[in-house]
């Protein structure tokens, strides 16, 4: 009787952990796959190339979307990644432990303020005195969310560089700066490169910020100081229209903005296993 | 770090005496007079005193072993005279070393750092090319043009003994050797930059013994060059190399003289034990 209930339990825990785990990794598929579906029905050459049309008018793109989206992120990067990487060093090699807990909790909290929170102080900060939507603003934006999760990759993996390597620079006569910037970053350096790609691409698809900051564009916008599309505002925009062919261009924006972000993960992955392999020679 | 530098000219070393106080008969070995003189050296682990009051004189072009249990100390001093444990917090020493006549606490880290080497315990390459690790200390230092730092890279190698082994794959990375070649090619590292003094810490303890035969071959070969202080746990290769022998027991310097002495007519009874294997 006790083998009984013991083996029953046992089915029925194999059972539950197993379909969770199942609904995990078909959760990925079936976005996969319903984007690739859908998206993949109205993607064409014209979506790269050309700008939105009417509802109702065929053969539009988000081409200005795209170049929108690189522009902004791009901003984010430009400014967060050096922001977030020299943080990262200072706590990681100069600062004292009580400093660097401080700063690394602060950018904890960073990492957890909602990314609609980040877009009305963006909004705040830049768009209201400048009275227009700017992809200065929503770049802005986007670097508060890029800060916190590269100084954690900066500081994690700067962290995880032996003893004996700094120990071996300094007892060649190099100073703490030189061994940090000639042993010791570069020993770290897949890693952070690694953290960096994947929190670029994480913020890559955020929306909420940009509503307030870059806001959308029909056409091109000129440099950096006019109201910007981006791939996630068109797909918000596009998806609560009413228009069934302003849905397909959604899909397909958010097949393209998949793709981007995936391509960016397998890259990430790529240079962290080129790096090993250079380890190992 | 706090460094009170006391400077007590009276004495010159321990050498077979028991107690540091005492002054200490001529050095065993003092053809060319110290080319580093510790002097009273105490050493603190935050409140824990790890050494107490050591003085030696390292003879230039010497080989001098430092051996003991472990936690005895050994390692601890040797990391005092490059002052790599000012890198450790809450730690500080007391007395003084004196290299060439000047104390380690005047003159600039980096520099002394560049004169006194060191070789860790374990192989501790640089993840670069093979290349670049025998480089840096030049680079860094500013020690070689650019055209010449080919010609330092190929004479250090040689005179590690490495240089046969390495001279068609120098781009590949360090990490690509054995650990003996590793630990090798860490000493030629070292030797890049001309240290005056190049100290070991436990440089053979990773490695099987055909590597550490090549490194205490390697050892001898270089000693008309600079003056080498090895801590080892291991008394055959105290015996094997060394011309002097200290004995470091609880943070304490118990015996130093000629290695013959101390292995065969040892005047402590606590290294005739240890020696003999009756502890440690």
């Amino acid at each position: 009787m006790l083998i009984l209930w013991r083996k029953t339990v046992n089915g029925v825990m194999l059972t539950l952990t197993g379909i969770c785990a199942f609904v995990t990794a078909s959760a990925l598929f079936l976005i996969l796959g319903y984007l690739v579906w859908n998206g993949g029905k109205s993607l064409d050459w014209n979506f790269f190339t050309k700008l939105p049309l009417s509802p109702g008018e065929l053969g539009g793109g988000m081409a200005n979307a795209i170049i929108g989206s690189a522009k902004i992120v791009a901003l984010a990067a430009l400014i967060g990644v050096p922001v977030g990487f020299l943080s990262g060093v200072y706590i990681a090699e100069f600062s004292g432990k009580a400093m660097a807990n401080v700063i690394r909790y602060t950018a904890d909290l960073l990492n957890g303020v909602p990314s609609i929170v980040i877009g009305i102080f963006a909004w705040t900060l830049l768009v209201v005195p400048m009275h227009h939507f700017s992809a200065w603003a929503g770049g802005f934006a986007l670097s508060l969310m890029v800060i916190p999760v590269t100084l954690r990759a900066t500081e994690q993996f700067l962290g995880q560089v032996p003893l004996a390597l700094r120990e071996g620079a300094l007892a060649l006569g190099a100073s703490k700066w030189r061994s940090v910037a000639t042993v010791v970053i570069p020993a770290a350096r897949t890693g952070i490169m690694t953290g960096i790609i994947l929190g670029v691409a994480r913020v890559s698809g955020e929306t909420a910020p940009l509503l307030f900051t870059a806001l959308n564009n029909q056409y091109w916008s000129k440099g950096f100081g006019e109201p910007t599309a981006s791939l996630p505002v068109m797909i918000y925009t596009h998806a609560i229209s009413p228009y069934e062919d302003w849905h397909r261009q959604a899909w397909a924006a958010g097949l393209v903005l998949l793709g981007l972000v995936l391509v960016a993960n397998i890259a990430a992955r790529m240079v962290l296993a080129k790096g090993a392999a250079s380890q190992r020679g | 770090m706090i460094m009170s530098a006391t400077p007590k000219p009276g004495i010159t070393g321990t050498r077979s005496e028991e107690t540091v106080e005492s002054p200490a008969p001529p050095a065993p070995a003092a053809a060319t007079g110290p080319k580093l003189r510790a002097s009273n050296v105490n050493f603190f682990y935050g409140k824990f005193q790890a050494l107490h009051s050591i003085s030696i004189d390292f003879p230039e072009n010497q080989i001098t072993a430092l051996i003991g249990p472990s936690g005895c100390g050994k390692s601890t001093f040797l990391r005092t005279l490059n002052r790599i444990n000012d890198t450790i917090r809450g730690a500080r020493f007391t007395g003084e070393v004196v290299m060439d006549g000047s104390s380690i606490t005047q003159v600039d880290v980096t520099e002394l750092r560049r004169r006194v080497g060191m070789v860790f315990q374990r192989p501790n390459p640089f993840p670069k090319s093979i290349f670049d690790n025998i480089a840096y200390g030049v680079r860094i230092n500013g020690l070689a043009r650019r055209s010449e730092i080919a010609d330092v890279v190929e004479k250090s190698l040689r005179r590690a003994a490495l240089w046969e082994e390495v001279k068609d794959k120098l781009n590949k990375s360090a990490y690509a050797l054995s650990g003996g070649q590793q630990q090798r090619l860490c000493i030629a590292r070292a030797l890049a930059v001309n240290p005056e003094v190049l100290l070991l810490d436990e440089p053979c303890s990773a490695l099987d013994p055909i590597a550490t035969s090549k490194i205490e071959e390697l050892l001898l070969s270089i000693r008309d060059q600079c003056t080498l202080i090895i801590v080892t746990h291991n008394m055959q290769q105290a015996a094997r190399v060394a011309d002097l022998t200290g004995f470091f027991l609880m943070g304490k310097l118990v015996e130093f003289n000629k290695t013959d002495v101390i292995f065969k007519n040892p005047a402590k009874k606590e290294t005739e034990d240890y020696i003999t294997g009756r502890f440690g």
